[in-house]
């Protein structure tokens, strides 16, 4: 689940959103607890809680009192709208670098995606 | 953060060796931290200066706001598992759970069950007779079952196979999340256990290298690679950890600043983040080509 390196609250944070994004959990849904996440994850609770915390001030996840924790109204459309942001660097650019390694012109790449994107 | 556990200028010298040089540390309360470092770091040391087994040469230490040294309110709140633990001859476990529950009131019979069948303990055999690992799981049972608000671990795993460290590690973070204690690791598996850590403290050569989130250190340091006169350059005036080359290319572990990833880039180099077992273990390469 987790890579080596990054921080494990944000690696999870980001897997959390994915589920939104991907309607694990809709909108108005409950997400698991904060021990929950610790157990099926084996991760030190305070570092799940972390994770939580970051949606909960991103706007994707709500905290009803005593009831527990809920995808937030628009959740999905913020983190579609963070993802769009993050897309240039996390995608085109080290796209347009291998490319430039192999010697494809950008020409050549927009043709291969279009190939790619017909079935 | 409330502390547990601090030590000021913590010095331990057996003769001419230093084991421990002027720590000073605070461990926080109610959460796992993981004690990292080289064989001879200091690790079992300071876990006996806490744990009032030994005496520090100089230096203060406060365990629940008092000297630990025959405080019976402090030591009675306090389970220490030794890597090389010895139980009197002719112990079984069987008397293990019978004296365990007179030292510790907290102590919890049914999870001292749940760890003899986890780990399939024999209870007919005197512990004295058992495999490493049998007897790592006798001072997993010891540790965890004591439930005692302060409880350290000297190297938990040695003889264990894969299976019994996860089987120890889900053991470890399901009790401590139904009752959270003061709970310190020494471990050299770093990438096992990490993330079940909250903070982390590298010992190297009996002082402090790091007393830190595991998150934080995450992300601490960089590793570079590529061609070896661009990882010169770029690194000319930051801390390098380790540096290791294959002809004209190289690897650097580096500490991270708020530049380093950009000049690196524009230098054709590669980046990634170190691991924690990483820049541990460039902790003590570093130590070592500095000294000799």
């Amino acid at each position: 689940m987790f890579d080596d390196a990054s921080p494990i609250f944000q690696q999870l944070a980001d897997s959390l959103s994915d589920d939104v994004l991907r309607g694990v959990y809709a909108e108005g849904d409950q997400v698991p607890s904060i021990n929950e996440l610790a157990v099926f994850h084996r991760i030190n609770p305070a570092t799940a809680n972390r994770a939580v915390s970051l949606l909960v001030d991103q706007g994707v996840l709500v905290k009803r009192r005593g009831v527990g924790m809920f995808v937030a109204d628009g959740a999905l459309d913020l983190i579609r709208t963070a993802r769009r942001t993050a897309f240039t660097a996390r995608f085109v650019v080290p796209l347009l670098a291998e490319a430039r390694t192999l010697g494809i012109h950008p020409d050549t790449l927009v043709d291969l995606l279009r190939k790619e994107a017909t079935p | 953060m409330s502390a547990a556990i601090e030590a000021r200028s913590l010095t331990k010298r057996y003769g001419p060796v230093t084991a421990l040089d002027g720590v000073t540390l605070s461990i926080e309360r109610d959460a796992i931290t993981g004690l990292l470092g080289r064989n001879g770091a200091g690790k079992t040391v300071l876990m006996s200066l806490i744990t009032a087994h030994e005496t520090p040469t100089s230096g203060t230490i406060r365990v629940l706001g008092e000297d630990p040294r025959e405080n019976e309110r402090v030591l009675g709140q306090t389970c220490f598992v030794r890597d090389n633990q010895r139980y009197p001859d002719e112990f079984r476990v069987p008397h293990l759970l019978n004296t365990g529950a007179r030292f510790y009131p907290s102590r919890d019979a049914d999870l001292a069950a749940r760890v003899v069948d986890t780990f399939e303990l024999p209870t007919d055999r005197d512990i004295r007779k058992l495999s490493r690992g049998q007897l790592s799981a006798v001072g997993i049972l010891v540790g965890l079952a004591s439930r005692a608000p302060l409880t350290f671990f000297d190297e938990p795993y040695l003889g264990l196979d894969a299976t019994a460290r996860m089987l120890f590690y889900d053991l470890l973070l399901r009790d401590y999340i139904a009752h959270p204690r003061t709970i310190v690791v020494s471990t050299h598996l770093i990438d096992e256990i990490e993330e079940l850590l909250s903070r982390v403290i590298v010992l190297d050569h009996g002082r402090v290298r790091e007393d830190a989130e595991v998150d934080e250190l995450r992300g601490r340091a960089l590793r570079l690679s590529g061609r070896m006169d661009a990882i010169e350059r770029v690194t000319a005036n930051h801390a390098v950890l380790h540096r290791n080359s294959l002809g004209v290319l190289g690897t650097a572990v580096v500490t991270a600043t708020t530049d380093l990833a950009d000049e690196a880039a524009a230098a054709g180099l590669t980046t990634e983040p170190a691991s924690l077992h990483e820049l541990v273990a460039a902790y003590g390469l570093h130590t070592k080509e500095v000294s000799s």
